[in-house]
C-alpha cells in the first residue's frame, strides 16, 4: 500500500451571537459537505469564547461565521482576536450574513476576517473559494 | 357540468396539447419556487369536483375559502402594520409616532435579539446585540418609554416575541395599567408560537412542556380579562424563511395550530373559549398563484377541522384571520430597488388571498434595518394596492380560475397528506422531538439553493441579468452608544428600585412555576415591581430547563 | 514535531488538537509521533456509547459528562459521525449537545468522520484515544456513528460498552441482530417516558435470561435524556460495571487481547507497506491489472509469481521485515 495523506480540510460552521437564522448556515455546511470537506457545526448562540476554543479542539483550517442579527462588528474581532490568542493565526476566516459593504470591507482591511459571502452567493462561489485556498 | 361537456374539453384538449408540443418551450423547468411542476393549461377538467357550495361557499361563510367576513375590503381595507423596532425605547417610539402620522394603522414591535432570547441588554450573551435588529427592552421602564404618548385604548399593537411572550405581555399590560385604560380595551396580539421556534425560528428558550403550559396559561388569563388580544399567532412565516415550501409552510402551521388547539383543551379549556382568539402570520413569497392559493386553502381546512374534529360551534372559532409579511428570503442584496418590485407583487397575492393585516419589506432589509425612507416606501405600496389598484373592488376575484381552484386542491390535499404523517409520528411535540419539520425543511432548502445555482429558478440581478455594480442605497446605522446607554439605564433601574419587592416576587413566581398555577397573575407581579426580562427568565429557568437543538442536516 | 508530544504532556490543548489531526490524516511522522505518545497512555478508562441515529446517543454523553465533572473526573470526547461515501466529506454535528462544555478546561471533544472506516469508529479512532489516555483525561467516551448493525469495532475499543435503545425506535429489540445485543455491558432506555419502555425493558431481560449465566449480567437504565433522568443511575451502573472488570481481572485480559490485535495489526502494516514498496519500484503493476482483464492471466497465479519476482520470502528471511 502506498502511503496516501487522507489529509482533510475541516471546516468549523458557527453561529455566534443570538439570532436563530441557521439556514444559511445550514445549506452551506451541507454544501461544504458535498464539495468534500468536513464540517463542524457548532449549532446555535455561541459565545465568541465557545467559538474559539471549539476550532482549537476541533483543529479546523477554516473557520466560518454566520451572523445576521448585525453584531458581526463586535463578534468577528472578538472571535479572531482569540484564535490569535489560541495561537491559530493561520486559520481562514469566512464571514457570512446581512453585513453592509463598508462593514465587510473594515472587517478584511483590519485582518479580521479573510473573506465575506452576502446572502444569495451560489454555493459554488463558497465552496470554490474555500478549495482555492487549499 | 356534465360528463358530455367534460368529455368533449377533454378530446379538445388533446388535440390542442398535439399542436402545442410542436412549439419550442423555453428551456428553464415550468414550477413554482417551491419546485412544484405547473402545467401549460388549465381547463374545467382540473376542477370537475368542485362543489361551489361546499367547498368555496360565500365571503363569512363556512367554509371561508373566499374570505372571513362578509364585505372583506369593501368594508375596510386590510389593517396596514408595518413591523419596526431598533435601538432603545426612545428611539423605537420615535418611528411609532412617525408611522401612525403616515397613516399606518396599527403598531408592530420588533425586539432586539437579546430581548428575544431573554437576556438583559447588561447580560455577557448581549455584547454587540443591544438594540440591533429590534428595540431593546429590559423592563416596564422600557415599555413606558415605548408607548409614551401612544393611547394603548386606541392602537392595537402586535409584538413579535414567543420564548418569553409572558413576561412582554405582562409589561405591556402593566404599562396599559399604568395609562389609565383598562384590561378590556386593550387589544393587540403577541406571537406567542413556540412551536414553530423549535421547528424554524430557533428562537427559544424553555423546552416544550413548559413553553406549552405558559401559553395556555396566557389563553386562559387573556380569556379572564383581556378579551380583546389575540393569545397567538400561528406562524407560518418563519417556516417559509427557514427555506420551507409553499405546502410545508401551510401544513407545519397548520398541525401547529391544531397542536394548540389540543392543548388548551387538555388544560381544560372549552375550544370555543380561546379559539376565537387564536389568529396566523403567514408570508407572502414570490410565487404569486401559489400564495393565494396557499391562503385561500388554509381557511378552508382550518374551518373544516376545527368543526368537525373539534367541536368548535362559533364561528369565530372557524374563521382564520391571518396576518401576512413578504418574504425576507426573497429579497436580494444586488440591486436592492428591485425589492420593491417582488415586495408588491408579493403584497397583492396576500390582498388577493384575503389577509387581514400585511406588513411589506423595505427594500434594504436585506442589508441593514431598514432606513426611513424605504419603509415609507413599503408603506406607500400597500396604499397604492389599497386605493389605486382596484385589488380591493371584489372579494376573492380569482375564484372560478381553473388554475387557482385546481391549485387550492392540490394544497390542501398535500397539507392532509401532512397531517396524516405527523400522527403517525405521535404529534408535533414527537415529530419535533424525531427533527421531522427541521429535516424537511432542510432538504427544501437545499433543494432551492441547487436549483437556483442550477438557475432552474431565476432570481433577476442574481443568477440573471446580474451586474456587479456596487450597491448604492443610504443604510440606517446603529449607533453603537445605543448599548452603552441602554445598559447605563438599567443599572440605575437596578438601583432605584425596591430589590425586596423584586426578590419577593421571583420566589413567588419560581415557586408557582414549580407547582400548577397560572403564571401570569406572578409575572405580573414581577414586571410590575420593575423585575427585569433577564431575571425572570432567569428564574424560570432554573425551574424549567432550557431547550437544545437537534443536529440535522 | 516531538516538541507537540511534549506539549501534550504538559496539557496544551493545542498540541492535542494537532496531534489528532496528524495521524488522523496519516501524516508522514505518524509512527514516530505515537511511539513518543504510548508510553503515557493506559491509564484512562474507555467507555463507548453506541446505539441507532436518533436514539439520543450525544445528550446523553452530555448529561454524563456532567455526572464525571461532578464527581471531579477529566473527560476526552470522541465523537464519530459518518463520512459521505460519495463526497468524501462530512457533518459532523454531535458537539451542539455538547457545547456546555466547550469551555471546560478539563473537558477536550474532538468530532471525526468515519472516513471510510465501516465498523461504527473512524480510522484514527484508537490513535486518537491514545493521544487523549496520554494527554491524561480519566474518562475517554467514544459516540459511535450509529448505524446499527456494524457496530463492533467499540467493543474491541472500549473498557465498557454502553447500548443505546428507544421504544419509539419501532424496532422491537427481537428484530434488532444480535450482534448489538452482544456487545452491550449496559443497556439504556432512552426516551423511556414514550410508550412501549416497559415492553422494551421486560423484552431485553427475557433476551439476557434466556442466555447462559455470566459473570456479568448487563443491567437496563431507563433513561430520559433530555431531562436528565436515570444519568445517576446509568453513571452508577457503568462504574459498576468498571469494578467488575476490574476485580474479576477481566479487564487486564480484555487489554491484553487489544495489544495483541495492536501488534499483530502494526506487523501486518509493516509487512505490507515493505510488500508493496518494492511493488511499486519493480513491478509494472498496471499492466499485471490490464492481462488478467483480458483473462491472459488470473489473479491467483500472478500473485504468487509477483512475490516470488521481488524474493520477498528470501528477503524476509534474510533482514528480518
Amino acid at each position: 500500500m502506498i502511503q496516501i495523506s487522507s489529509k482533510k480540510v475541516r471546516i468549523l460552521v458557527a453561529k455566534p451571537g443570538l439570532d436563530g437564522h441557521d439556514r444559511g448556515a445550514r445549506v452551506v455546511a451541507r454544501g461544504l459537505r458535498d464539495a468534500g470537506f468536513e464540517v463542524i457545526y457548532t449549532g446555535l448562540h455561541q459565545t465568541p469564547e465557545q467559538v474559539a476554543e471549539t476550532a482549537l479542539q476541533e483543529d479546523v483550517d477554516v473557520v466560518g461565521l454566520s451572523i445576521l442579527s448585525g453584531a458581526h462588528m463586535t463578534l468577528v474581532p472578538r472571535i479572531k482576536k482569540m484564535l490569535a490568542d489560541n495561537g491559530m493565526n493561520d486559520v481562514l476566516m469566512v464571514v457570512g450574513g446581512i453585513i453592509p459593504e463598508e462593514d465587510a470591507e473594515e472587517l478584511i482591511k483590519c485582518g479580521n476576517a479573510d473573506k465575506v459571502f452576502n446572502p444569495g452567493e451560489p454555493l459554488e462561489t463558497i465552496t470554490g473559494y474555500i478549495k482555492s485556498k487549499f | 357540468m356534465d360528463k358530455d361537456k367534460l368529455d368533449r374539453i377533454a378530446e379538445k384538449k388533446k388535440r390542442w396539447q398535439e399542436e402545442a408540443a410542436t412549439a419550442r418551450e423555453r428551456s428553464e423547468p415550468f414550477m413554482t419556487v417551491s419546485g412544484r411542476p405547473v402545467g401549460a393549461l388549465y381547463t374545467p377538467l382540473d376542477n370537475a369536483d368542485l362543489d361551489y357550495e361546499k367547498d368555496l361557499g360565500f365571503p363569512g361563510s363556512y367554509p371561508y375559502t373566499r374570505g372571513v367576513q362578509d364585505n372583506m375590503y369593501r368594508g375596510r381595507v386590510w389593517t396596514m402594520r408595518q413591523f419596526s423596532g431598533f435601538g432603545d425605547a426612545y428611539d423605537s417610539n420615535n418611528r411609532y409616532r412617525y408611522l401612525l402620522e403616515q397613516g399606518q394603522t396599527g403598531l408592530s414591535v420588533a425586539f432586539d435579539m437579546p430581548t428575544i432570547m431573554g437576556y438583559d441588554s447588561d447580560s455577557e450573551r448581549s455584547l454587540g446585540e443591544v438594540g440591533r435588529c429590534g428595540v431593546a427592552i429590559d423592563s416596564l421602564e422600557d415599555m413606558e418609554i415605548l408607548f409614551d404618548q401612544i393611547p394603548l385604548d386606541r392602537v392595537t399593537t402586535s409584538m413579535t416575541i414567543n420564548g418569553p411572550a409572558a413576561i412582554l405581555w405582562c409589561m405591556y399590560l402593566a404599562n396599559a395599567e399604568k395609562q389609565g385604560v383598562s384590561l378590556d380595551k386593550v387589544g393587540g396580539t403577541i406571537q406567542n408560537d413556540i412551536l414553530k421556534e423549535y421547528i424554524a425560528q430557533k428562537s427559544w428558550i424553555f423546552p416544550p412542556e413548559p413553553s406549552m403550559r405558559l401559553i395556555t396559561d396566557i389563553f386562559s388569563f387573556a380569556a379572564d380579562h383581556v378579551p380583546r388580544w389575540n393569545t397567538i399567532s400561528i406562524s407560518g412565516y418563519h417556516i417559509r424563511e427557514a427555506g420551507s415550501t409553499a405546502a410545508q409552510e401551510l401544513a407545519f402551521t397548520l398541525a401547529d395550530g391544531f397542536a394548540y388547539v389540543e392543548a388548551g383543551i387538555q388544560a381544560g379549556l372549552n375550544v370555543d373559549r380561546f379559539a376565537p382568539r387564536l389568529s396566523f402570520f403567514f408570508n407572502a413569497h414570490i410565487d404569486f398563484f401559489e400564495e393565494i392559493c396557499k391562503y385561500r386553502a388554509a381557511r378552508r381546512i382550518w374551518a373544516r377541522r376545527m368543526k368537525e374534529k373539534y367541536g368548535a360551534t362559533d364561528e369565530r372559532s372557524l374563521k382564520m384571520r391571518f396576518h401576512t409579511q413578504t418574504a425576507g428570503c426573497s429579497l436580494t442584496a444586488q440591486e436592492p430597488e428591485n425589492n420593491i418590485v417582488r415586495t408588491a407583487l408579493e403584497a397583492l397575492s396576500a390582498v388577493l388571498g384575503g389577509t387581514q393585516s400585511l406588513h411589506t419589506n423595505s427594500m434594504d432589509e436585506v442589508l441593514a434595518l431598514p432606513s426611513e425612507k424605504a419603509v415609507k416606501i413599503a408603506l406607500r405600496t400597500q396604499q397604492v394596492i389599497a386605493y389605486e389598484s382596484g385589488a380591493a373592488n371584489t372579494i376573492d376575484p380569482l375564484a372560478g380560475s381553473y388554475f387557482v381552484e385546481a391549485l387550492t386542491d392540490q394544497l390542501e390535499a398535500e397539507a392532509e397528506a401532512y397531517f396524516r404523517r405527523i400522527d403517525e409520528l405521535g404529534g408535533v411535540l414527537p415529530a419535533i422531538d424525531q427533527g421531522f419539520f427541521q429535516q424537511e425543511i432542510a432538504d427544501a432548502a437545499y433543494d432551492y439553493q441547487r436549483a437556483v445555482d442550477r438557475e432552474d429558478l431565476v432570481v433577476v440581478g442574481v443568477n440573471r441579468y446580474n451586474t456587479s455594480e456596487k450597491v448604492q442605497i443610504d443604510l440606517l446605522k446603529i449607533d453603537p452608544a445605543v448599548e452603552e446607554k441602554q445598559v447605563r439605564r438599567l443599572k440605575k433601574l437596578k438601583e432605584s428600585r425596591d430589590n425586596d419587592a423584586v426578590a419577593r416576587s421571583l420566589a413567588a413566581l419560581k415557586k408557582s412555576a414549580a407547582g400548577s398555577d397560572n403564571l401570569i397573575p406572578k409575572i405580573m407581579d414581577a414586571v410590575r415591581v420593575y423585575a427585569t426580562e433577564g431575571e425572570i427568565v432567569a428564574a424560570l429557568k432554573e425551574i424549567f430547563g432550557e431547550y437544545r437543538e437537534k443536529p440535522l442536516f | 514535531m516531538q516538541d507537540l508530544v511534549a506539549e501534550l504532556l504538559k496539557g496544551n490543548r493545542r498540541a492535542a488538537a494537532r496531534l489528532i489531526s496528524l495521524v488522523e490524516n496519516d501524516d508522514p511522522q505518524k509512527r514516530e509521533l505515537l511511539k513518543g505518545v504510548y508510553p503515557h497512555t493506559g491509564n484512562a478508562y474507555l467507555i463507548g456509547i453506541t446505539g441507532a441515529p436518533g436514539s439520543g446517543k450525544s445528550s446523553l454523553v452530555d448529561w454524563l459528562l456532567k455526572q464525571m465533572r461532578k464527581d471531579g473526573l477529566t473527560v476526552g470526547v470522541i465523537a464519530v459521525d459518518p463520512t459521505s461515501p460519495f463526497s468524501g466529506g462530512a457533518i459532523l454535528g454531535d458537539r451542539i449537545r455538547m457545547q456546555d462544555h466547550a469551555l471546560d478546561n478539563d473537558v477536550f471533544i474532538r468530532s471525526m468522520g468515519t472516513r471510510g472506516s465501516l465498523g461504527g469508529l473512524s480510522r484514527a479512532t484508537r490513535e486518537a484515544i491514545q493521544v487523549l489516555d496520554a494527554f491524561g483525561k480519566d474518562i475517554i467516551l467514544i459516540e459511535t456513528v450509529g448505524v446499527g448493525q456494524s457496530e463492533v469495532d467499540i467493543v474491541k475499543t472500549a473498557d465498557s460498552t454502553v447500548v443505546v435503545l428507544t421504544p419509539a425506535g419501532g424496532d422491537s429489540v427481537q428484530t434488532i441482530k444480535a450482534g448489538i445485543m452482544e456487545i452491550a455491558d449496559i443497556f439504556v432506555i432512552n426516551k423511556s417516558d414514550l410508550p412501549g419502555a416497559d415492553r422494551t425493558e421486560t423484552e431485553i431481560n427475557m433476551m439476557l435470561d434466556m442466555k447462559k449465566s455470566k459473570a456479568w449480567r448487563p443491567p437496563v437504565v431507563p433513561t430520559v435524556s433530555v431531562n436528565n433522568e436515570g444519568i445517576a443511575e446509568l453513571w452508577n451502573s457503568i462504574q459498576e460495571h468498571r469494578s467488575h472488570m476490574e476485580e474479576s481481572g477481566r479487564l487486564l485480559e480484555i487489554r491484553r487481547e487489544r495489544v495483541k490485535r495492536e501488534l499483530t495489526e502494526q506487523v501486518e502494516y509493516l509487512v505490507k507497506n515493505r510488500i508493496w514498496e518494492r511493488v511499486k519500484e519493480e513491478i509494472e503493476f498496471d499492466s499485471l491489472v490490464e492481462k488478467i482483464v483480458h483473462r491472459e492471466q488470473d489473479p491467483y497465479s500472478t500473485a504468487g509469481d509477483l512475490l516470488a519476482k521481488i524474493n520477498f520470502y528470501e528477503r524476509e528471511t534474510g533482514e528480518g521485515g
